[in-house]
């Protein structure tokens, strides 16, 4: 197994990205890009967090779970009541939000991680609607009518740079061992336990880990939107983010990225004309499953020098991590 | 490693272009947005409504309301030697949706008031952007007391108006509507737990109708997707109330009066405007839907003038469609706007809000309508009789 190597290509990335984050935020202050901007910025930022995030579990554990929305709204709730009731600053609110979201992912990971395919599909979502109905029922988070009146905090920086934190994060996450561990789970779960890799931790780990990230955009969300409620985290929501993934292409993260911000911006773009937006998204999600069922990337990965390498397949993954 | 680096930049660069792109035709100042006298053109009045999603129905709705109200403001040649333009948003019902179509009307296209959203959920998702970038909102029916005024400051939102009534009216019309006409004396409340317009409306029947000296019975409850409701039924069959409120939505209320009809309880029901749907007759059947009442914004049947002009109206514009209460409150959201400009005498924000606040006694589709300190219309409910299954003017009640 390769060490995590902070190369070249890393920082320059890294370095070019603070460049247009910079641009970016010039461009906001000084008015060129207005609010309206700024705010589908942020969107497709919470969304990119979301996919990103789901990615880790769906597609590089292949673990089936459709309760994302849950844990997105446990993080919305708990930052939400944080910064309302206890004016916690809000940076230190979402991570407390994210920790409790990641904890829940454990709570909920232990038990329902053993079940595979169609049944951990059923008991994620089963979870996902517990949350609601729970949030719900609590008059302490305001019933069916949700919270109201939460400070829009959420700005360009802070959004920028937890997006940024999560790519890097997960994706170092996926180049480590433990990713590695991952991805040979997802390929064949008898062949990697037989190869002595304890397939529940890891599988916990994955779902915590993009528990964690959910229950963050999920505050980030709250902290923009002004207004959260139970029935705007229902499964339907789980299912938007994962045609995100999934149109990107299931297992790349680049894909869930692009995924993220294609239907974000294209649902924004359709605001115009309501008429015909379901009609348009629908369309394109049926085309898009004809013509390139693999997603709008499929398994190819984005290099920033070499733009289209592909991603190593996964047999070769597996032979790499198992002779490491 | 070399991926990281590529998916950043992905990420930033798709996004910066793609809203950069779509954007970059604002950059006049934002001044203009925050009023001033609009000059030569056109007045612009957003709209901003939940035309796709799980709501759809009252946006399309209110919003043919609204395109009714500025059509005849126009042709009578329209408010201050100009027209009024509608421009549309949808909101897709979700209340982050919401916000950003309110961005949008604000600071893209410049409009000098909002209309909508239908929903009080939706409508909190728009009142922090009319009262940070100082723009008039007239929600068409949020009925929510907090959506006006702020539930943990419990200040006024100055920038937030509506042109429906508020939900504690509607409890306490119905409680009278008990006491007075159908003089009863006690009473059941069967809630929906799951929904705070459910819960407002039986706390204010509950007090309204133990003041004027009626006594409730029990307290029962049931959540949204319900659909036995048989074991809490005979426990309200056992106590035997002369009347049995639920204010609920039309679902299960329907369920509910089938269900009840057939286990032999005979008595009135009453209900808000949640009942206000063509399938709350389809699923419960017309025989199970006798004796029962509900309070709404107005009825197409009320014989008053103003009433039926505008279903006159509303029926030549929409191929014979009788307009529901959306509709009409659409249509008032719209007169309410057009009325204020024109006594203010000019499309500045300031001088808007000021006049919307100081309406007083406009007469509109759904009543006569005098603003009160909470920004909450004052004016008259109706309360409608069920007969073979089709809604029938059974009384205005005033305030």
């Amino acid at each position: 197994m390769k060490k995590l190597k902070l190369n070249k290509s890393f920082w320059f990335g890294i370095v070019f990205s603070l460049i247009l984050y910079g641009i970016i935020r010039v461009l906001l202050t000084t008015g060129v890009l207005d609010d309206v901007a700024e705010s589908t910025l942020i969107l497709v930022c919470i969304n990119v967090m979301l996919a990103v995030s789901l990615n880790l579990i769906n597609g590089i554990t292949g673990q089936f779970s459709i309760g994302h929305a849950g844990f997105m709204s446990i993080g919305a709730y708990v930052s939400a009541i944080l910064t309302l009731n206890f004016d916690v600053p809000l940076v230190f609110a979402l991570l407390i939000a994210g920790l409790v979201a990641a904890l829940f992912g454990v709570l909920i990971g232990i038990p329902t991680l053993r079940l595979n395919g169609d049944y951990l599909a059923i008991a994620t979502l089963g979870f996902g609607e517990i949350i609601r109905i729970v949030l719900l029922n609590t008059e302490y988070v305001g019933g069916a009518s949700g919270l109201s009146g939460i400070p829009a905090e959420t700005t360009w920086t802070i959004m920028f740079f937890f997006t940024l934190l999560t790519i890097v994060v997960i994706n170092n996450f996926i180049r480590s061992s433990h990713g590695r561990a991952c991805i040979a789970i997802r390929e064949n779960e008898i062949a990697a336990e037989a190869m002595g890799i304890n397939t529940t931790l890891y599988k916990v780990i994955a779902f915590s880990l993009g528990a964690l990230f959910a229950g963050i955009a999920g505050g980030l969300s709250a902290h923009k939107f002004y207004v959260i409620n139970p029935g705007s985290f229902n499964f339907l929501k789980s299912f938007e983010i994962l045609v995100m993934v999934v149109l990107g292409g299931l297992g790349s993260t680049a894909g869930s990225i692009l995924g993220a911000i294609v239907l974000t911006l294209l649902f924004t773009a359709l605001q115009n004309t309501p008429e015909l937006r379901m009609i348009i998204y629908s369309v394109i999600l049926i085309l898009m499953m004809i013509f390139r069922p693999k997603g709008l990337l499929g398994s190819t990965g984005l290099s920033f020098m070499k733009f289209g390498k592909k991603e190593a397949k996964p047999d070769d993954v597996i032979s790499e991590s198992s002779s490491s | 490693m070399k991926k990281i680096g590529a998916i950043i930049l992905t990420t930033v660069l798709t996004a910066a272009l793609a809203t950069g792109c779509g954007n970059n035709k604002n950059n006049e100042s934002n001044a203009a947005a925050n009023g001033g006298n609009a000059a030569a053109g056109t007045i612009k009045i957003g709209a901003n409504l939940e035309l796709t999603g799980g709501q759809a129905s009252f946006g399309d709705s209110a919003l043919k309301g609204a395109k009714l109200a500025v059509k005849e403001i126009n042709d009578a040649g329209g408010v201050l030697g100009q027209q009024l333009e509608l421009v549309e948003a949808d909101n897709a019902s979700k209340s982050e949706e919401a916000t950003r179509a309110a961005q949008k009307l604000i600071t893209t296209e410049k409009v000098v008031a909002i209309i909508g959203a239908t929903t009080s959920t939706n409508t909190l998702g728009i009142v922090p952007v009319a009262q940070d970038k100082k723009i008039p909102l007239v929600s068409s029916s949020a009925t929510n007391p907090k959506v006006t005024v702020d539930e943990r400051s419990g200040d006024l939102n100055e920038w937030v108006f509506r042109a429906s009534f508020i939900d504690p009216f509607q409890g306490q019309v119905m409680a009278n509507f008990a006491t007075e006409t159908l003089k009863a004396k006690t009473a059941v409340i069967y809630t929906d737990t799951s929904s705070d317009y459910s819960k407002g409306l039986q706390k204010f029947f509950k007090e309204t109708f133990t003041k004027s000296g009626g006594t409730i019975l029990s307290e029962e409850s049931y959540q949204q997707k319900d659909s036995d409701f048989k074991a809490v039924l005979t426990r309200i069959k056992e106590a035997n109330p002369d009347v049995i409120y639920l204010p609920g939505y039309y679902e299960e209320v329907g369920k509910i009066l089938k269900q009840a009809r057939e286990m032999g309880i005979t008595v009135p029901f009453m209900g808000g405007d949640g009942w206000d749907s063509p399938q709350l007759a389809e699923i419960a059947g017309a025989a199970a839907l006798d004796n029962t009442f509900m309070s709404n914004h107005y009825s197409p049947e009320d014989s008053a003038p103003e009433v039926k002009t505008f279903v006159d109206a509303f029926k030549a514009a929409n191929g014979d469609l009788v307009p529901d209460g959306m509709a009409a409150l659409g249509y008032d959201a719209v007169k309410l706007v057009a009325d204020a400009i024109t006594r203010a005498g000019s499309t500045d924000a300031t001088k808007l809000k000021d006049a919307l606040a100081a309406t007083k006694d406009l007469q509109l589709a759904t009543g006569k309508i005098t603003m009160n300190e909470t920004h909450d219309p004052v004016k008259a409910a109706v309360v409608l009789k069920f007969v073979d299954g089709k809604q029938t003017f059974e009384a205005k009640v005033n305030p």
